[in-house]
């Protein structure tokens, strides 16, 4: 596929902008890349979203500045707990469907006769949890069966916009890398805008959490790994 | 009314307030203007005043309202009772319904809702204060915070009224053109795709005068719409040069 390029790489796109042109016979039709935030009208790519454009060789797409966490299968999330049902939790997971989980989920030979689900898991506690199931008919089901998953009861809770975990990850985990060497904290961040740190002393925390709103505020700035970096080393020395 | 009726297009062929028949009023946009909104904006035409707030997609309340394959779309257009000159009672009136439909019409056609099935988008559209195209301002603002709240769409819609004011077709019409002129037509135009998806006519237009007005008012409507990408990309650039 062969593309005439109308944008560069960071650029800011709006609805409805022309990203690029597929330089080849035959009409496309109308088609929608929701994923990637273009759709196709007569070889030409829009953008459906207000972002930056993301431009690398025969692919684009567009990272939107605002969005709501649109849940996937095999998601990380930290969801609270919301409402407790006879037989499952129902969880709120920062997005448009309520998520579940199951009590035989949590707890081994479940029965309702004799397990309280309001002693394992209460109203305002926190999980991290899996997405095991989920589709446009189904609200998301949650597993916290799995390394490191379960209920939350230490460390601190950061929260992001879900858009910016990407740019918290960074280009094959460096900036993850970056914050974690630096700050010596353990740090598991959720697909859907929470990051979970543990730290060794408070103050180590308070820097952790500057440092990813740094990255919340202005994501899209060129450097900006090195930006961090410096302002690790300022706040914490070399 | 022939009577108190003012002149509206002066000797040397100007509007009341100045304006040529083809100008618009000075427009002012701004966007992220609330903090508990996923999105809003503030639109002014002239001294026309609107905010706009977008919540969601959001879990849809009452369950009743989902919809299996697609999003609702909720629009709520409201005149604040301190907007007019004279005081409005808060309740939603008869035309307040029917503006809210409209303009949810219009949006409908630009919205993706496919992509969040059973989930809620809610459009508040707020008149500050009013002076004459309240509604396609109000799009205008509607359309900005969907934007600023991240909703998939295809594209913007710029709203404009075109008005015939003492034979004169004129674009941007304010209240009194409204009250005194022979016709109003507000208009909703997405720029980028070309299509047309709100059009109102209140009073009386030849075919001719009809074709002259919509060119008009798409015309119009396309400088609303630069500036409105305007205001998008001047939002992040300040805090990427920051």
């Amino acid at each position: 596929m062969k593309l005439k390029l109308y944008v560069a790489d960071r650029q800011i796109v709006r609805p409805g902008d022309t990203l690029a042109v597929i330089e080849e016979d035959g009409n496309q039709g109308f088609k929608r890349i929701p994923e990637k935030h273009i759709y196709l009208v007569d070889n030409n790519i829009c953008s459906d979203v207000f972002g930056v454009a993301s431009v690398s060789e025969n692919d684009i797409s567009v990272i939107p500045f605002n969005s709501v966490y649109y849940p996937r299968k095999e998601d990380v999330v930290i969801g609270i707990i919301e409402g407790i049902g006879v037989t499952s939790w129902e969880v709120d997971i920062r997005s448009p469907y309520k998520a579940y989980l199951n009590a035989s989920d949590a707890i081994e030979n479940f029965n309702p006769l004799y397990h309280d689900l309001k002693s394992y898991l209460d109203i305002g506690e926190m999980v991290l949890a899996k997405i095991v199931a989920f589709d446009r008919t189904r609200d998301p089901l949650l597993t916290i069966k799995g390394k490191g998953l379960g209920k939350i009861i230490e460390g601190i809770i950061i929260e992001v916009k879900p858009s910016r975990i990407p740019r918290i990850i960074g280009k094959k985990g460096s900036m993850f890398n970056l914050l974690t060497s630096k700050t010596n904290c353990e740090m598991t961040v959720a697909q859907n805008g929470f990051v979970w740190a543990k730290c060794p002393d408070e103050y180590r925390g308070e820097v952790l959490t500057q440092a990813i709103k740094l990255i919340d505020e202005k994501p899209h700035v060129r450097g900006l790994t090195e930006e961090i970096k410096q302002f690790l080393e300022k706040k914490l020395g070399g | 009314m022939s009577e108190s009726k003012p002149r509206l297009i002066r000797e040397d062929g100007l509007r009341v307030d100045g304006r040529k028949p083809e100008d618009l009023r000075p427009i002012r946009m701004e966007i992220e203007v609330l903090k508990n909104a996923n999105g809003s904006a503030l639109v002014e035409y002239g001294g026309t005043k609107v905010i706009a707030a977008v919540y969601g997609p959001r879990e849809a309340t009452p369950k009743a309202v989902q919809l299996p394959d697609r999003a609702v779309l909720r629009v709520r257009y409201h005149m604040a009772p301190f907007s007019t000159s004279e005081h409005k009672s808060p309740a939603p009136t008869r035309r307040e319904i029917e503006l809210s439909k409209v303009i949810r019409e219009a949006l409908e056609a630009v919205v993706f809702t496919d992509q969040f099935p059973r989930a809620s988008i809610d459009v508040f559209i707020e008149v500050l204060q009013a002076d004459g195209g309240t509604r396609t301002a109000g799009l205008t603002a509607a359309s900005l915070a969907l934007a600023d709240a991240g909703i998939p769409m295809r594209d913007l819609v710029a709203g404009v009224a075109v008005g015939k004011v003492d034979g004169v077709i004129v674009l941007d019409i304010n209240e009194l053109e409204d009250e005194f002129g022979e016709a109003d037509m507000p208009l909703g135009y997405a720029a980028g795709v070309g299509e047309i998806v709100l059009l109102q006519l209140n009073g009386v237009l030849t075919p001719e005068e009809f074709k002259k007005a919509v060119e008009l008012g798409r015309r119009g409507a396309e400088r609303i719409y630069a500036q409105m990408k305007e205001t998008l990309h001047k939002k992040y650039l300040a805090i990427l040069e920051s």
